[in-house]
């Protein structure tokens, strides 16, 4: 048997255009949506594997996974269905084209007598003339258009109406057709080609802003059709690239022109939300432009579009505003903690510190000025926290803790508190410490707390504060030892500490009595060195202290106990920063647009004209045979609801009925 | 145009067209809202951007062109206006006045005006019930007249709520379509209207049942957000929505979401149906339950003019999308949830209009897709994440 090509491509076409693979296809876009969006996408690797583990995470990326929409077999699939439906286009167009403009007058009586809805009459009534006039009056006055052709035996009358229905459905499937093109053309289908051929390649390492990109990593204007990238920009500053991503990684496309961000401000609500951000832009650009600059201001919502690119205001950021800070030492002893480190650096950079306890990075990663958290008594209230500072603080060996600080006191229950956040991992939530504050320092606890470190000194205050117990026993040196040591553990790991060592040490059936001693010496000794502290201060202490001190002591030594674990040497106190933002600008450029904008019209259009127009056709068949009228009315309809339809059949029915003054011969 | 011949009996033969069906009421209707839209302009036009304006006209014509297809539309409209017009007037323009004004703080403030939709429509459920058991024209009456004033409550409350967001500051003011909680009442009160736009069409009163206990499900959801969660907060609108997109955008999604709905409640109508056909061949059910036909055929209405919707409504979103986050399409959760629901529905419709398939799979599917559609509309809030999260749960 020889099996010719055209026969071939003929089924190949009919298998292309066939209905069940375009719904195959639509099912298959539908699942991989669905993965899309259960699987989160475009995470870094190890995100991945962490949640996969690693057989599943290699298994997934081989099938392009994480990162189903731009995978090669869904772009295969997208590209399969605009193959599909073309050729389906192609096969139906001219039948549709040639259906909508024919009549259909050369019509067998039989293939009527078997449509959907048909009658047949036979009449005495000569008059067809007469009969012909009224239902074709009938047909216009029911917006049908109708032809009459006189075959001698027969007239047929064949008229239709809302035969641009099937338009709807040619509409309707190139419309798809051209939003798909136009999404492959806007997609980074051509990043990917260019790589493929090993024309760019993709930079992954971390590159500070404004250090020399490879050239391999760079992309000219135009060298493709459509990108969209990205930039933070701090003000001040000017760009002529954004960073386009890819594959964990980034590439930088040049602009021909140059943005300049002059101003960013964010404004906020009454109750701090933000309520716009606002980028002041100036684009330089010699060969369009010459010396005169254009001004733009751009927001959310209400982009620039410039010789085809579109800049938009897409994120916000510390752009390096610039910070005076103030490092409180904690574990130092009391000579060393009054000369606090003053420090300055901007946000973005480092600042390297070299102690006792070896080398520490302090990395100043972001300052935010509005802080807009919950109330604590209730869920709904907000309240603006000021602004804060966070930083990562990295040891030697790399080990990293995360600080998150507020530089305004917190206010709880009337008292105001300096609040630091610290976590080791970015999976932990912060664990705070609330350093009580005096006179708007964190100075009086800090010192405290060195103070304490100082056992020497510890010893000598205890020596001038003895109490009278403890001068008339022997037990003196004794308890001056216990109070010592309590002060030590204490510092060491807090009232746990404490408790550890009575268990230790003490026999079971006096570890409750013993414990509660412990407590109330060591209490009594924080007091003692806490009330020699506001001496120093200047206080008047010797009436004893006031209620606010009292409650400052119980803050201050509750924020003793979180100290040990708080990992940082030192609290980092914000003093005063000078804010310099920066704004995130996405420029996009696409070939798209157009093809995307026809197909939305086309494609509502479409739609409209599918399911709210009705195709209909109504033939009335007449002939003179042995001197009488027979007649045959037929109709079909494409809609889906055959009852209004039917409504207008029957009411031709009735009409044709009265003019010919009998009932039908044969009811469909 | 031919004359009628004297032999025959005059019969409405001659379709009117569109316009010569108009009548003296039509042309009150179109002067009356023309008149109100002018007056709305007037009063809020400070408040508009030239595109709003455009949307306020094409809002216009809708609802002039609405009226005439649609008659029962225009007390309703008017109802509400009038309602909304008093809670107004009452309010001035003071935010705090309803804390003494006896009829705003019952009644007309948004509020009050939800609890109210909300007692009705559990109202409505119930005589829908009774008249499902014990086929009673009064019982019918009041299930419908009862759905009514719900859905005048619910959408006056909005319209009020919409001044209220003006009163709490200028910069504050917004169309109360920006979140799950407004949405939510927008969602109900489509549907209870769709389901008597067909019940007076069609004659499908019996499928009310269905359609009330699923919106008294959706109030009872409502109702846990308000006091459980406290949603009913007015908050200001984020930069990404303030644009004049929102007023078209969601609308349109949501006259999709409440046609599938409907479409599902149909769906299970003409499954109780065909069922009791075979197993209890003239009994309750059939004497009941409008015939499969019709129950089909207003499914395929429904689901058509959900389709349509969406359809606009989607494309409205990706060129709102192209102008806030600088592209039509970001594979963003709900973007790709809302495209499932698309394609679902457009596979269906495929099914129906190229093979004929009709009948009890085809009442499955409309059925079963309402999880879909509740998926994209909820699940995603509840689930994942994404740009498009400002009703999250
Ligand atoms: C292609 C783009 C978009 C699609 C397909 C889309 C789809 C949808 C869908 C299906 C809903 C129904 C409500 C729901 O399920 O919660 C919705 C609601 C909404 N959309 Fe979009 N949308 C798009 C773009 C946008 C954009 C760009 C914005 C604004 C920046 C936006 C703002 C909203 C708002 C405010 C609602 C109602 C609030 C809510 O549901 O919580 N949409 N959209």
């Amino acid at each position: 048997m020889v099996v010719s090509w055209r026969s071939i491509i003929w089924v190949l076409l009919e298998v292309l255009s066939s209905m069940n693979l375009a719904i195959i296809l639509l099912v298959i876009i539908a699942i991989a949506s669905v993965i899309g969006t259960v699987l989160q996408q475009n995470q870094p690797y190890p995100n991945y594997v962490r949640k996969l583990g690693p057989f599943w995470f290699e298994v997934f990326r081989c099938l392009g996974l994480y990162d189903v929409y731009s995978s090669i077999w869904f772009i295969c699939i997208l590209a399969f269905l605009v193959i599909s439906i073309s050729v389906c286009l192609y096969r139906q167009v001219p039948v549709l084209l040639l259906d909508m403009v024919k009549f259909h007058t050369k019509i067998q009586i039989e293939s009527l007598l078997n449509l959907q809805q048909s009658t047949e009459w036979l009449s005495i009534d000569r008059n067809t003339k007469q009969i012909l006039a009224k239902v074709t009056g009938t047909l216009i006055s029911h917006n049908y258009s109708w032809r009459s052709q006189d075959y001698g035996t027969h007239q047929v009358v064949a008229a239709v109406k809302g035969r641009y229905n099937r338009l709807g459905y040619l509409l309707t499937h190139i419309a798809v057709v051209l939003i798909i093109i136009g999404g492959l053309l806007d997609s980074d289908f051509w990043l990917k080609l260019k790589e493929w051929q090993g024309q760019i390649a993709v930079e992954r390492r971390y590159l500070p802003f404004l250090s020399p990109i490879p050239q391999i990593s760079k992309l000219q204007p135009g060298a493709i059709p459509t990108f969209r990238g990205n930039v933070m920009l701090p003000e001040g500053n000017t760009t002529n690239f954004v960073f386009l991503s890819l594959h964990n990684g980034f590439l930088v496309q040049e602009l021909p022109f140059s943005i300049e961000l002059k101003d960013f401000k964010v404004e906020y609500y009454e109750t701090g939300q933000p309520k716009a951000f606002i980028s002041q832009i100036r684009i330089l650009d010699q060969e369009h432009l010459g010396i005169q600059p254009l001004d733009a201001i751009i927001q959310v919502n209400r982009p620039l579009v410039y010789r085809g690119y579109s800049i938009y205001q897409s994120n916000f950021g510390d752009g390096g505003s610039k910070l005076k800070l103030r490092a409180w030492p904690f574990y130092s002893d009391r000579n060393k903690w009054l000369h606090p480190l003053d420090l300055q650096g901007s946000v973005g950079n480092e600042i390297k510190l070299s102690g006792e306890s070896g080398d520490l990075t302090i990395e100043l990663e972001d300052l935010r000025l509005f802080n807009l958290l919950p109330e604590l008594d209730s869920e709904r209230k907000f309240h603006n926290f000021g602004p804060s500072l966070s930083f990562k603080l990295r040891n030697e060996v790399g080990k990293a803790w995360e600080y998150l600080n507020y530089m305004v006191p917190v206010q709880l229950e009337g008292r105001s508190f300096y609040v630091s956040g610290v976590r080791t991992s970015m999976e932990e939530p912060f664990r705070y410490i609330y350093i009580p504050s005096a006179n708007n320092s964190p100075e009086r606890f800090l010192k405290f707390n060195a103070c304490l470190h100082n056992l020497d000194w510890v010893r000598t205050v205890l020596k001038q504060n003895k109490t009278a117990i403890e001068n008339s026993s022997g037990l003196q040196r004794d308890f001056e030892f216990i109070r010592l040591n309590l002060i030590k553990l204490f510092m060491e790991g807090g009232f746990p500490a404490v408790s550890a060592r009575a268990k230790a040490v003490v026999p079971a059936d006096q570890l409750y009595k013993v414990t509660s001693l412990y407590f109330n010496l060591l209490e009594d000794t924080l007091a003692k060195i806490f009330i020699e502290i506001l001496r120093e201060e200047g206080m008047k202490v010797d009436e004893g202290v006031g209620e606010n001190e009292e409650v400052f002591l119980k803050d201050a030594i509750f924020a003793l106990t979180t100290v040990p674990n708080y990992g940082a040497p030192f609290y980092l106190q914000l003093q005063s920063f000078q804010q310099i933002e920066s704004s995130g600008l996405q420029v996009t450029y696409s070939t798209g647009t157009s093809f995307i904008h026809i197909g939305f019209f086309l494609l509502v259009t479409g739609i409209f004209i599918m399911f709210y127009t009705s195709y209909r056709r109504i033939w009335i068949w007449l002939a003179v045979e042995n001197f009488a009228v027979r007649l045959v009315l037929a109709g079909r309809t494409g809609d889906r609801c055959q009852s209004d339809f039917i409504n207008e059949f029957l009411l031709f029915r009735e009409i044709l009925n009265d003019l010919l003054g009998t009932v039908p011969k044969k009811e469909s | 145009m031919m004359s009628i011949s004297n032999s025959m009996p005059i019969k409405q033969w001659e379709k009117r067209s569109f316009w010569q069906k108009l009548t003296v009421f039509d042309a009150i209707w179109g002067l009356i809202v023309t008149v109100g839209s002018g007056y709305i302009y007037m009063s809020y036009r400070i408040y508009m951007d030239s595109y709003e304006v455009a949307i306020q006209i094409l809002a216009t014509l809708t609802l002039i062109i609405w009226g005439f297809y649609w008659k029962s539309v225009r007390p309703f409209i008017l109802a509400v206006a009038t309602l909304a017009m008093v809670a107004l007037w009452r309010y001035g323009i003071d935010s705090e006045l309803h804390k003494g004004d006896l009829l705003l703080r019952y009644f007309l403030e948004s509020q009050a005006a939800f609890m109210w939709m909300s007692i009705f429509y559990i109202g409505a459920t119930f005589f829908y019930l009774c008249d499902f058991l014990r086929k009673s024209e009064i019982f019918w009456r009041t299930a419908t007249s009862l759905l009514w004033i719900a859905t005048v409550s619910g959408l006056t409350g909005l319209l009020v709520r919409w001044r209220e967001s003006y009163l709490l500051g200028d910069d504050i003011g917004h169309i109360p379509v920006s979140n799950l909680y407004e949405v939510f009442i927008l969602f109900i009160l489509i549907t209870g209207l769709l389901y008597l736009f067909y019940e007076n069409r069609y004659r499908a009163r019996a499928v009310g049942v269905f359609v009330t206990l699923v919106i008294s499900g959706f109030v009872v959801f409502l109702m846990w957000y308000t006091f459980h969660r406290q949603a009913y907060h007015i908050q200001p609108l984020m930069p990404a929505l303030q644009s004049y997109w929102m007023k078209v955008h969601v609308p349109a999604n949501f006259i999709g979401y409440g046609a599938f709905t409907l479409a599902s409640m149909f769906g299970i109508a003409f499954l109780i149906r065909s069922g009791a056909e075979i197993h209890f061949p003239n009994g309750f059910i059939e004497r009941v339950l409008p015939p499969l036909e019709l129950l089909d055929n207003i499914m395929y209405r429904a689901i058509v003019l959900g389709f349509s919707a969406f359809t606009v409504a989607t494309i409205l979103g990706a060129l709102w999308a192209a102008e806030a986050w600088g592209g039509y399409w970001s594979w963003d959760p709900k973007e790709t949830w809302a495209l499932i629901v698309w394609l679902n529905y457009a596979a269906w419709l495929h099914l129906r209009l190229t093979k004929g398939w009709n009948g009890a799979p085809m009442a499955w599917w409309a059925v079963i897709s309402i999880f879909i559609t509740m998926f994209a509309f909820l699940g995603v809030n509840i689930f994942l994440s994404g740009l498009h999260s400002y009703g999250s749960l």
